[in-house]
């Protein structure tokens, strides 16, 4: 028995934690003609990232100026900070061809993940995996593509399998664990990564924010007010933690997908 | 004493899909602290070795972390 349980029975009532009906959402208009169906609050989430990216990069870098201002300033710095933490690490002097799929990547997420703290629409878009496995899907084909042109075919698997400078024998178990965890886990963990921690860090914000509601507004009681004013801080301070993950994985998302580019560029070691 | 277990026995309630996760979030656990701790140690060692670093050190951690999103994921397919 949990604690808001034995609360919340004094007054009659429960307390039922949010689950994964948050992330059910009908036709934004429903009864409306049946071409908007698909229109959707993810999808509206995702088509709004696309047109705040878009915009932001038109006024940033339509006319770059000698001297930037205004919004060429954030631009700029959001560019530098792709390129010397993502894409110089890990594509050195091929940097400067993959910056703008990079830095679109970055932004694209960034942007779409920040929607889950943006009051009223609050929904992060990668919670739904679909547009987690789109975004994965684009880097793992390319990833494939890019390893079979500059390597070859054979030589691509073999340099993923076979990595030069090992004892003979290490390689009946190294072969099949590379091949699996490149070719196969590679994209299941791109995906899922991005995915989850926005799943789990809604689910988290709407557990607490619905304590909160639940104790301090819908049945307030002496015992419960506690609990009631713990969720609301923690709503707050957890709303912070969100951002900070929700930037981290736009950055993780990014790094990895540079180097999985880099990795095909060039065979390693 | 009886009465309690009795009474515990009826009122909790779950999917042990949680505690499957619990499990499984245990090894990446460990093994994310080894990788991220380390790290911070070459790093403080080498500073001019930085980037070379990071970029090794979230390598495996993606791979680290993969057992982890594995066991996040399988209770919802089997459900």
């Amino acid at each position: 028995m949990s604690a808001p349980h034995i609360l919340a029975a004094e007054s009659g009532g429960e307390f039922h934690a949010p689950g994964v009906e948050l992330f059910d959402w009908g036709p934004l208009f429903p009864g409306g003609p049946a071409w908007l169906e698909w229109l959707t609050k993810p999808v509206l989430v995702v088509l709004l990232s696309v047109i705040i990216v878009c915009a932001f990069a038109w006024a940033a870098f339509r006319k770059p100026k000698l001297v930037p201002r205004g919004a060429q300033n954030v631009g700029e710095v959001a560019y530098l900070f792709v390129r010397e933490q993502i894409a110089r690490p890990a594509l050195g002097k091929d940097s400067d061809r993959w910056m703008p799929f990079l830095f679109a990547t970055f932004a694209f997420i960034l942007v779409m993940n920040l929607m889950g703290v943006v009051p009223v629409l609050q929904l992060p878009g990668p919670s739904h995996i679909a547009f987690a496995i789109v975004l994965a899907a684009v880097v793992y084909v390319m990833m494939i593509f890019l390893g079979i042109k500059h390597q070859g075919l054979v030589g691509y698997f073999k340099n993923i399998m076979f990595p030069p400078g090992l004892p003979k024998l290490l390689y009946v178990v190294l072969a099949p664990i590379e091949f699996l965890s490149t070719i196969i886990l590679r994209p299941f963990t791109h995906s899922v990564r991005l995915f989850a921690n926005m799943f789990a860090g809604h689910i988290l914000l709407a557990f607490f924010a619905t304590v909160g509601y639940w104790f301090l507004i819908e049945k307030l009681t002496p015992a419960g007010f506690g609990v009631g004013v713990v969720g609301l801080l923690m709503t707050i301070i957890m709303t912070g933690f969100e951002m900070f993950i929700q930037a981290l994985q736009a950055f993780i998302f990014t790094v990895l997908a540079a180097s999985y580019i880099a990795g095909s560029l060039h065979a390693e070691h | 004493m009886n009465a309690l277990l009795l009474a515990a026995e009826n009122t909790v309630s779950g999917n042990i899909g949680a505690i499957g996760y619990g499990l499984a979030a245990l090894g990446p656990g460990i093994g994310l602290g080894i990788i991220f701790g380390q790290g911070v140690q070459a790093i403080a060692r080498q500073p001019e070795m930085t980037n070379v670093i990071r970029q090794n050190m979230l390598l495996g951690f993606a791979v680290t972390e993969a057992l982890a999103l594995i066991g996040f994921v399988v209770p919802f397919v089997h459900s």
